[in-house]
């Protein structure tokens, strides 16, 4: 376990990491009182007691999120009029578009305005290109989304054969070339990793497709060969936290008495660790993987920008420098909801995994 | 002479001699500028163009908020975007900045240079297969003179009063005499569209070479051939695509891989790199856009002019140029004007870096202390580095220059035309007279040196509906001279566009008129296999 405690670097910045990272131990269900609906429902079915409490939970995160993001934006030196006329900003243009976009009223005022909107499931329109919000967000997610998928399609796998096969021949070559290779390749800065794809696979070979551009109208074959680089450069990134990860937790448990007495019992390394480790192992490692897959959707910014890759990063960075307000609070929550939402998996996933976890003492 | 020149111009056409190259030889065997530019671009020009082909650019600058409307284009992308679909009325000749026909056939101006009328070209069919009419031209001027459209050209279409047919003629009617007006329709903004754009500003539907195929903001943008396009002379290949590549190592890692024919905003810090690889061509055209100190002629200390002078002489040029532009610009000389404007003034005497006349001047000021200029990395590529560099050369002549970093956020806003001493950036503008008065006229908004000076005005005002050239011209080099003597401004530099391209393109014109060839690059050039 102590290796874990180090983290991923690259994870340490991400937006509300803090508080969702560690899932915090929510208010014990069975504080209510032994009498009160709730407490009887939350004995009977304690599981599904404590999704609705975390969804609950959620909603009163994404509220806190969108004030917070709509906060910071205000605090912004310079509002979107003068951002988006730039230089050339006269003040009749930046008067204009301050009252054409209702900029001249209170800060209050147009927060609720675009909450009431939010809670209708409308974001509103982009305020640089007038386009609707929903939509373009859309096509973006749907790219990011894909992406996602392929990584996480190739690490976790990946990751987790290979903290097995560490845990195996620990402390022996193989386990040493995994660790350092994936040592490596998290200590260099992911646009450092994609440059070097780039440059070998692309430039050098000219095997690989670059731009990984995306458009509508793309076959999957071509798509997923646009991808190929920025999805090797997400897998190199990711492995090492997960492979670690697994390779620690499955040791804790192999020093328990039960695998030792599997090995008494003359089963083989490999079964003990896949069939009697890995399930006890199983739920610091599914956080971890939770966490990663937050990152694959949320904090792949800069890989997108090194290779070109139109996703939803790009789209809310874009967004930002222009304070374009409606784009930037309908991509703050979309990924604050995907944080909180695979946070609560993961803890769900571990209670499911933990049956002691159900019954709090 | 001519045995020389046909060798250069033989030269030009195998391909061994750049543009710049045949400029300075030309010039050394006693051409002018503007005749060997012309006989540059003859010669180039006697290659056949070839049709056909899918031309990639990928271009910095293109963002998710890109509008397709062309009121509102404001980026590199959206810019080449809208020269592929669109035309404008008056198009300027690549080489000497004068203006010449598009939608316009011809124009005349009334003796007093406030009334003019222009005759429409006919035939002229929009993509949607509407013929072009004289009701288009007018919708379209009047939507970018409405405050509402927050159309880029509003501020040079503030000085027409009266937009209306005669016939099959239109006519404008100016508040004041304007020589330059023609020149002033030239601005990328000024697309005529279908009735004016009024029904669908979005619809991307126009005169131009291609139509648009798809149009993705921040991502991808293509276009095809039109077929019924209205000009023989342009348009060469069949589809263009623009890709919008706002990392500098995507975009060269595109070019040399062959992935795009063409990028934008090359890196001075590593054009020599890209250069040595065999496939590519480096492609720098002298600009209008400048990097400029300024310091505000009415606060203290600025107000003394003797500061500001020791604050001229005591600016490096050479070495800004070599250092902050990698030798792709040309120095500058405290007037914010070039050779690549129409009547450029000649003769005025180039200033140079000279510590003991900073000393000097700053003495008789008797400013003590130090002086504070404000920075920051969006002012212009290199301003940080630029700022020390000037902090240094200042030292040797006495002055204590103090150098602060502000945030590139709401730099614009809150430093820039609001602190008496910064660095910024100037692109450039088609007329001298525009130039001077966006940001030197008394009232202007962007009076960035509060630079009050009525009979500075005067001049200017006079200059604008003077017809008689030479008499201009006079105008101009008193106007210059009043500027780079009296003025706040310190022009250390005038920066190159430098672009790159694959050794595939062929017939890349250098147009002085702005970026990417006056943001003509995808209709002007064809594809060699």
């Amino acid at each position: 376990m102590t290796e874990a405690a180090g983290g991923n670097p690259q994870l340490s910045g991400l937006a509300g990491s803090g508080p969702t990272t560690q899932s915090p131990p929510a208010a014990s269900p069975n504080d209510q009182g032994s009498f009160s609906p709730w407490g009887g429902f939350s004995r009977r079915s304690p599981l599904a007691a404590l999704i609705l409490q975390r969804l609950a939970l959620s909603v009163a995160l994404l509220f806190a999120v969108s004030l917070m993001i709509f906060g910071g934006v205000e605090a912004l030196p310079g509002d979107f009029a003068t951002t988006y006329l730039g230089q050339s900003a006269t003040p009749q243009a930046v008067e204009n578009i301050r009252k054409d976009l209702g900029l001249d009223q209170p800060a209050t005022t147009r927060y609720f305005q675009w909450l009431g909107g939010a809670l209708q499931g409308d974001f509103g329109t982009s305020w640089a290109s007038r386009n609707s919000v929903s939509e373009q967000i859309g096509k973006r997610l749907g790219n990011s989304l894909f992406l996602a998928f392929f990584a996480a399609l190739i690490s976790i796998p990946l990751a987790i054969g290979l903290g097995m096969l560490a845990v195996q021949f620990r402390d022996r070559l193989a386990d040493k070339v995994i660790n350092v290779f994936s040592l490596a390749a998290i200590s260099l800065p992911e646009f450092f990793v994609g440059y070097l794809l780039i440059l070998f696979f692309a430039v050098q070979m000219g095997i690989a497709t670059f731009p990984a551009t995306v458009y509508d109208g793309m076959g999957f074959t071509q798509r997923l060969s646009a991808i190929a680089l920025p999805t090797a450069t997400l897998v190199l990134v990711v492995l090492a936290h997960m492979m670690r990860m697994t390779r620690a937790a499955i040791l804790n448990v192999m020093s328990s008495a039960y695998v030792e007495t599997a090995e008494l019992k003359g089963l083989s390394g490999l079964r003990i660790i896949a069939r009697h480790a890995a399930p006890n192992a199983v739920a610091p490692v599914i956080n971890v993987i939770a966490l990663n897959l937050a990152y694959l959707v949320v904090g792949v910014v800069v890989v997108e920008v090194v290779f070109v890759y139109p996703g939803m990063g790009q789209y809310m960075v874009d967004a930002v420098t222009v304070r374009d307000m409606p784009v930037v609070q309908a991509c703050g929550l979309i990924f604050a909801a995907f944080y909180i939402f695979l946070n609560m998996t993961a803890d769900i996933l571990a209670i499911i995994a933990n049956p002691r976890l159900r019954h709090p003492r | 002479m001519t045995d020389y020149t046909d060798y250069l111009a033989r030269q030009v056409l195998l391909g061994k001699m750049n543009r710049r190259e045949f400029m300075g030889r030309a010039a050394a065997f006693g051409v002018t500028l503007a005749a060997a530019g012309t006989m540059f671009d003859t010669a180039a020009r006697a290659q056949e163009p070839k049709r056909g082909g899918h031309l990639k650019l990928g271009l910095e600058g293109a963002a998710a908020t890109d509008s397709k409307d062309p009121a509102k284009s404001l980026s590199q992308f959206t810019f080449v975007a809208g020269r592929c679909w669109g035309d404008m009325l008056v198009e300027s000749e690549p080489l000497t900045g004068a203006p010449v026909p598009a939608l316009a056939e011809s124009w005349e101006p009334s003796a007093d240079a406030a009334t003019w009328t222009f005759n429409i070209r006919k035939g002229v069919k929009f993509h949607d297969g509407k013929e072009l009419t004289i009701d288009d031209v007018i919708k379209t001027l009047q939507r970018h003179t409405d405050e509402k459209s927050e159309s880029g050209a509003l501020g040079v279409m503030k000085s027409i009063k009266e937009i209306k047919a005669d016939g099959d003629k239109l006519v404008l009617v100016l508040t004041e005499g304007n020589a330059d007006l023609p020149l002033l329709l030239t601005d990328y903004h000024l697309v005529i569209q279908p009735n004016g754009g009024l029904d669908d500003p979005n619809a991307m539907i126009g005169t131009g070479p291609y139509k648009v195929a798809s149009f993705e903001p921040g991502v991808r943008a293509t276009f095809e051939k039109n077929a019924d396009d209205w000009r023989s002379d342009r348009g060469f290949v069949d589809s263009v695509e623009l890709i919008a590549m706002n990392d500098a190592t995507a975009r060269i890692a595109a070019l040399s891989s062959g992935q795009v024919h063409y990028i934008n905003r090359v890196d001075p810090k590593t054009v020599d790199l890209l250069k040595r690889a065999p496939t590519v061509e480096i492609l720098n055209t002298s600009g209008r856009g400048h990097y400029v100190f300024i310091m505000h002629c009415n606060t203290a200390p600025f107000d003394n002019n003797d500061l500001r002078l020791a604050l001229k002489y005591a600016m490096d040029r050479e070495t800004m140029v070599q250092k902050i532009l990698g030798g792709y610009g040309k120095i500058g000389n405290d007037f914010p004007i070039n050779e690549t404007y129409a009547l450029f003034p000649e003769g005025i005497e180039q200033r140079a870096y000279d510590p003991d006349k900073a000393a000097f001047h700053y003495k008789k000021s008797g400013h003590d202390g130090t002086v504070l200029l404000r920075t920051s990395d969006v002012a212009f590529p290199g301003a940080v580095d630029a700022a020390v560099l000037y902090q240094e050369s200042a030292k040797k002549a006495g002055i204590n220059v103090e150098v602060k970093r502000e945030p590139g956020d709401g730099y614009w806003s809150n430093v820039w035309n609001v602190q008496p001493f910064s660095t910024s950036y100037w692109g450039g503008r088609p007329t001298q007279d525009q130039m001077y008065s966006t940001a030197y006229l008394s009232t202007a908004d962007w009076n960035d040196t509060r630079f009050l000076r009525p009979d500075f005005d005067k001049i200017l005002l006079e200059a604008r509906s003077e017809l008689d050239e030479a008499k201009r011209k006079e105008m101009y080099h008193t106007m210059g001279m009043m500027v780079r003597d009296e003025g706040g401004l310190i022009l250390p530099m005038f920066n190159d566009f430098v672009n790159a391209a694959s050794k595939q393109v062929k017939g890349y014109v250098h147009d002085i008129g702005n970026d990417m060839s006056n943001g003509y690059v995808a209709t002007r050039v064809w594809l060699e296999s």
